[in-house]
């Protein structure tokens, strides 16, 4: 009999050491409560489903995060939310892209994986999916936060395309201590091994319309099988080639390697220094969470007692 | 030096009634394909210009569910979408909700070479699109009489439909009783093969995949299937490169393409054995194909449904094309 075990992220990224207590404690509390949430659902004996559904929701609603509320803007000021949803068991999954309007993703993503016989709607209908399905929806503007109007000016002044977590280089003025957003996502495993992942994001600052990328993605962003659940975050471009949260599922079957060397090695081999993370349980109540950013916003719990709330990486 | 090969599909799970024409007309397209890419391979052109051209023929042609005849939403309109990847530095590119370009993997080709992105879909692509001169039409341009008749089928059907091929012949009802194999639970008549691939391996030893399709028939608007997806319908690596075909939930699910590579990287094994292994322990209940070339010159079709259209080639000379076992 194995226990259960949650883990989850707001994001990897360059997030600098020096980072500033008032954008640091908010997001470690808010870690915290999450984490706390996705024990007690555990603890009730509620489905990984629903414990990766409920903690994604909390951290969409978060707007420090870069998923639902707190979205990062496209090239046009705009939001445009995506995410996914596995099951381990049965592998049935959902995905949902383009949204605009819905509160939250990832239980959108719920809803198609449920509802309809597709397992992933994009733009304008799923927009009207949501609609038909009573989901709730708000204007738009609720998920646009001050400081990710900010982040768009300043990635559109530089003319580039920024990772969530980019920190400015020293030549270029900084408007805020930092760019700390970024994909977060929710993997859990109940003592009956059932497994299930979830990951949600606004995706890139200042990234062109319809822009897709990994979060989406079931095999990029979002994995669970029989033997883990994964939900990575990073460069999407980096994770969709390398099918990252996959990855560590077959480097465990065909090679054989344990969570925490397939995660490891998945992330070390997925592309340079600087592009992803992931975390990752098994059906053992194993957890794992490998980054190869400078921190990756972090939280996890095993049924024996563990916790941890961190950014960077450990000593 | 290697050897080059190419395979190319124009999809998986054939009704077994399927008229002899129609059985002819899909052989000599696939045949038509086949020697555009073995002319290009032989011209030295790489193996990621040999898919997009060859898949570029498939999609003009209306006979396969791409581009022109493509299957139609549940509206009535088309929606397209495709992928590409190069082995080589596994970069990609795909399209989704495309209602206008005329060649969806093409569109898929220049998000890979000429944006910082890997995936652009609806408004947003066809943006994209215009921005890059790329050749736009009329939605209609898509839709052909055979399949604004096959949605109507489907709708009587009440059923979600792989594109229906076989022409009006009587009501839904008539069909369902025609035959006891299935395919995504539905019977074998009322359903037909979607979606088009290429896959190549060139004589530098470089592969190559892509696909491209219209969809599900009758399928909620906004719906996006394996095909573009990365890692499900089409992958390509230093080893292999991949494009499958069937049911897109299954085929997402299972992660497919990126399986056989998996595969014969962690496991060592060759490609047959690769390909025969995922399609017999990945898809579960699921029905798919795939067609697959290796970086040593090797080219391997597998399926575990009813036929699949298909086409094959080899630098020796071995040159086939099928649609059953």
């Amino acid at each position: 009999m194995v226990g259960w075990a949650v883990a989850l992220h707001g994001g990897g990224g360059d997030i600098p050491i020096d980072l500033p207590d008032e954008r640091r404690i908010p997001r470690e509390t808010a870690l915290r409560h999450c984490l706390d949430l996705g024990i007690s659902a555990l603890k009730s004996g509620k489905h990984p489903l629903d414990v990766t559904e409920l903690v994604v929701r909390e951290l969409e609603n978060h707007p420090d995060f870069n998923a639902g509320k707190g979205s990062v803007l496209t090239a046009q000021g705009t939001v445009e939310m995506e995410a996914s949803i596995m099951d381990g068991k049965t592998k049935s999954c959902g995905a949902v892209s383009g949204l605009t309007t819905v509160v939250n993703p990832v239980s959108l993503a719920r809803l198609v994986m449920e509802k309809t016989p597709h397992i992933y709607l994009a733009f304008d209908a799923a927009e009207d999916f949501a609609r038909t399905h009573g989901v709730e929806t708000v204007e738009s503007s609720h998920f646009i936060t001050p400081e990710n109007i900010a982040r768009l000016k300043q990635a559109k002044e530089f003319n580039r395309v920024q990772l969530d977590y980019t920190a400015p280089t020293p030549k270029e003025p900084e408007i805020f201590g930092d760019s700390q957003t970024g994909t977060v996502g929710c993997v859990a495993v109940d003592s009956a091994g059932n497994l299930a992942a979830a990951t949600s994001t606004g995706g890139y600052v200042n990234k062109m319309a319809g822009r897709i990328g990994d979060s989406p993605i079931i095999g990029a962003g979002t994995y669970a099988n029989h033997l883990c659940a994964v939900s990575a975050t990073g460069k999407g471009e980096y994770i969709i080639r390398a099918t990252l949260a996959r990855e560590v599922a077959a480097l465990m079957e065909y090679k054989g390697l344990s969570l925490t060397e397939a995660a490891a090695y998945a992330v070390e081999h997925s592309g340079p220094r600087g592009t992803c993370g992931l975390v990752a349980v098994s059906a053992n109540g194993e957890v794992a969470m490998p980054f190869n950013t400078n921190g990756m916003f972090r939280a996890c719990a095993t049924e024996d007692g563990y916790t941890e709330v961190a950014i960077w990486p450990k000593k | 030096m290697g050897r080059w090969a190419i395979a190319v599909h124009g999809g998986a799970g054939i009704d077994p009634n399927l008229p002899v024409e129609k059985q002819e007309q899909a052989k000599q397209l696939l045949t038509r394909c086949l020697n555009l890419g073995i002319a290009a391979l032989r011209s030295n052109v790489s193996a990621i210009d040999v898919v997009e051209l060859v898949v570029r023929e498939l999609e003009t042609d209306p006979l396969f569910n791409s581009g022109r005849g493509s299957a139609l939403t549940e509206n009535g309109t088309v929606e397209m979408e495709a992928s590409i990847m190069d082995g080589t530095k596994r970069r990609c590119g795909a399209v989704s909700g495309i209602t206008t370009v005329k060649n969806p993997i093409s569109l898929a080709r220049l998000v890979m070479d000429k944006s910082p992105h890997s995936y652009l879909a609806f408004s947003g692509a066809e943006d994209f699109a215009r921005k890059q001169g790329v050749e736009t039409v009329e939605n209609d341009y898509f839709v052909t009489e055979d399949n604004v008749g096959m949605l109507k089928l489907a709708k009587e059907a009440n059923s979600i439909l792989f594109d229906y091929r076989v022409p009006l012949i009587g009501c839904a009802g008539a069909a369902v009783t025609d035959s006891p194999l299935q395919m995504n639970g539905l019977p074998i008549s009322i359903y037909a093969p979607e979606t088009v691939g290429c896959v190549v391996v060139d004589g530098e030893g470089r592969c190559a995949a892509g696909t491209s399709t219209g969809g599900l028939m009758n399928k909620m608007m906004g719906r996006i299937g394996d095909s573009p997806l990365i890692g499900a319908g089409t992958y390509a690596s230093e080893l292999c490169g991949v494009s499958c075909t069937g049911e897109g939930e299954a085929i997402i699910r299972s992660t497919l393409a990126r399986d056989v590579s998996a595969v014969m990287e962690y496991k060592g094994v060759g490609l047959q054995e690769a390909v025969d292994y995922v399609i017999k322990e990945r898809l579960d209940e699921g029905f798919a194909g795939l067609i697959a070339v290796s970086s040593k010159g090797e080219v391997v079709c597998g399926f575990n449904c009813n036929g699949m259209f298909r086409g094959c080639a080899t630098e020796d000379g071995f040159m086939e094309v099928a649609m059953w076992e």
